[in-house]
């Protein structure tokens, strides 16, 4: 399949899904009601439902979906390792403590996008964090190992942070944080997330020549003219722009970025260039997907996302696993 | 209510004898919410040793600046043990593994249910009273209290037309039930429940889609906590906002137990109501 038949076909994926989440919901209106509601406007509280809580949910599912999807795919090209994804490695957590954090300091409060940038911050240092212990050509065991300290430690800050805020609700918030949902989310949400998201979106876009070059070995990258550093900077600046923003309005949703670049590397003929707009698409293919199936399992009743992503995303990553097994 | 409450305490503490409500309880320990603020104005000078810290805490409690002249707890066993009580006054679902350890160490504990109707906020005044040795207080209050009732609800029930429907929405999408002490505190300032027609008669986790299409003519909210939450988020969304009804708060305080200020809280809502009247 071509490159551009692929993001074709996937595109198309992405506008039936979106045009599903739109008509899932737990009230009870037909699909072509509320489509009318929608467009035409007029129909009372039915456009306000639309327009205002199923619309903003549906885009920012693309906008999580791609932006999870494309940091978990570059991150994957620049480590050289499938296992490489914001959420397993712990970089969705450190963005959810820098988002907390911002929350009930009041910071957040202050402007606008200081809710994602605090995250942005959180993510930025995990991924170097994350980089310094366990750089590119390392094992994936150290990758892992540097992951799993990274995600307990932030968690367990994240949980402290809100067990020590005074408002009563806040303790029963660490799950959002740890696993993610679009629930009431409004388009307030949107315009938070959306600055960031489209400049990491770029910066991660625009690096997939290095990436590409980069599987031949560093050496060789640099005796071909691919600035290393330069291209350190944009991966890690770009996984926390978007990561940040993602985790800022969503929570962690983790597995996106692994599970995705996993089913479309063959694809794509295991190329990082070719495998970041086709990741992108497809993140949001899967969040939009499971933002319509935790409505349906559920209604009402906001299931967490991360619940259905660890559903998906476990076996793929055990699968990974069994063949680092297999390898050794 | 009571009662039953009493009669489950009793088969639970074997040492809770009827006799000792013969005579006064001299030291009485409150560990919940709401038999601190009712226990506060029935005790005797004295009587009452200690309340729950959340008795000082104005978002809580109607009587936080009275709360601040009493010694606070935490319902902690210990603590509760160390102040040497006759009498513990407890509610049916606070500190359960507290209650057990006082019962084992041979304290009275007195436990009140929740007032789920105007009806239990009598009892609960009578029973207090009973509980305390104060008979008399108790029942000036509940008198009190239903006279009053009857004065501010009577024309509520008389009015025929159809009422304006109003929901209560709270963090995480919380929404009161009709069959509630806050439900029948909406029905006697003349509003029809909008839970009832929802099917949630004890209340539960309403969606915002359904609220929105329901299309209230007062949603109440709460006012909400400092430290920001993502539960209280739901609160301020542009839909909700969007809303053509009116929208008013209540704070918790207002009507979580059954004291003599629920008729305060139904008395603001008839005045919210009567002010919607007046625009049609």
């Amino acid at each position: 399949m071509t490159q551009a038949r692929l993001l074709g076909a996937l595109g198309a994926l992405v506008v039936l899904l979106f045009l599903a989440a739109l008509v899932t919901g737990p009230a009870p209106v037909g699909p072509g009601e509320s489509l009318a509601a929608l467009i035409e406007g007029g129909h009372g509280p039915l456009t306000l439902v639309m327009r205002e809580i199923r619309l903003p949910r549906a885009i920012l599912a693309v906008m999580i979906g791609a932006s999870l999807g494309l940091s978990g795919a570059a991150m994957q090209g620049y480590l050289r390792n499938p296992m490489a994804e914001p959420g397993v490695i712990g970089i969705s957590a450190a963005a959810a403590l820098g988002a907390v954090l911002a929350i009930q300091t009041g910071l957040a409060a202050l402007f606008t996008l200081a809710l994602p940038v605090a995250a942005l911050c959180g993510a930025g240092l995990g991924v170097a964090l994350i980089l310094l212990l366990a750089g590119s050509g390392s094992s994936s065991l150290a990758l892992i190992l540097a992951g799993i300290a990274l995600s307990a430690l932030a968690s367990a800050l994240t949980a402290l942070v809100l067990n020590l805020s005074p408002n009563p609700f806040a303790a029963n918030e660490i799950v959002f944080w740890m696993m993610g949902s679009l629930a009431d989310r409004s388009f307030t949400h949107v315009l938070m997330a959306l600055p960031l998201m489209a400049l990491g979106g770029l910066m991660l876009l625009r690096c997939g020549r290095g990436l590409d070059v980069l599987t031949l070995g560093e050496d060789a990258a640099a005796s071909m003219g691919i600035n290393l550093r330069g291209l350190r900077l944009g991966v890690v600046a770009g996984v926390a722009c978007t990561v940040g923003a993602a985790t800022a309005v969503a929570g962690a949703v983790g597995f996106v970025g692994l599970v995705v670049p996993h089913l479309l590397r063959p694809l794509v003929g295991a190329r990082p260039a070719a495998l970041l707009p086709a990741a992108a698409l497809g993140g949001a293919i899967l969040v939009l997907a499971a933002d319509i199936a935790v409505r349906l399992v559920l209604p009402g009743r906001d299931l967490k996302l991360g619940v259905l992503m660890a559903l998906v995303g476990a076996p793929v990553f055990l699968h990974l696993i069994w063949r680092m097994r297999g390898q050794q | 209510m009571v009662i039953r409450g009493r009669l489950a305490a009793l088969a639970l503490a074997g040492s809770l004898a009827l006799p000792a409500f013969a005579e006064a309880p001299g030291r009485v320990v409150s560990i919940n919410l709401c038999t601190d603020q009712l226990a506060m104005m029935l005790a005797a000078p004295g009587q009452l040793v200690s309340v729950t810290y959340l008795a000082q805490d104005p978002r809580a409690s109607v009587m936080a600046a009275e709360a601040r002249a009493y010694p606070v707890n935490h319902g902690l066993a210990e603590e509760v043990y160390l102040l040497r009580p006759d009498l513990v006054l407890a509610g049916r679902f606070t500190a359960q593994a507290t209650v057990a350890m006082l019962q084992r160490l041979g304290i009275a504990v007195v436990i009140f249910d929740p007032a789920y109707s105007l009806l239990d906020v009598r009892q609960g005044m009578l029973d207090m009273g009973r509980t305390l040795g104060r008979d008399a207080e108790g029942q000036a209050m509940a008198e009190a209290f239903s006279a009053r009732l009857a004065e501010i609800a009577a024309p509520a029930s008389a009015v025929t037309a159809p009422r304006p429907t109003a929901a209560t929405y709270a963090a995480n999408g919380y929404t009161s039930g009709d069959r509630s002490l806050s439900g029948e505190i909406i029905e006697a300032a003349g509003f029809e429940h909008l839970a009832a027609s929802m099917g949630l008669p004890q209340g539960g986790v309403l969606p915002l889609e359904a609220l929105i299409l329901a299309n209230p003519d007062l949603v109440i909210s709460g006012q909400p906590y400092p430290g920001a939450s993502r539960a209280e988020e739901v609160l301020s969304h542009p839909a909700l906002l969007a809303l053509s009804g009116d929208r008013t708060a209540m704070q918790d305080r207002d009507w979580i137990c059954g004291l003599p200020s629920v008729l305060a809280a139904i008395e603001r809502l008839r005045a919210t109501r009567d002010d919607m009247g007046g625009q049609e």
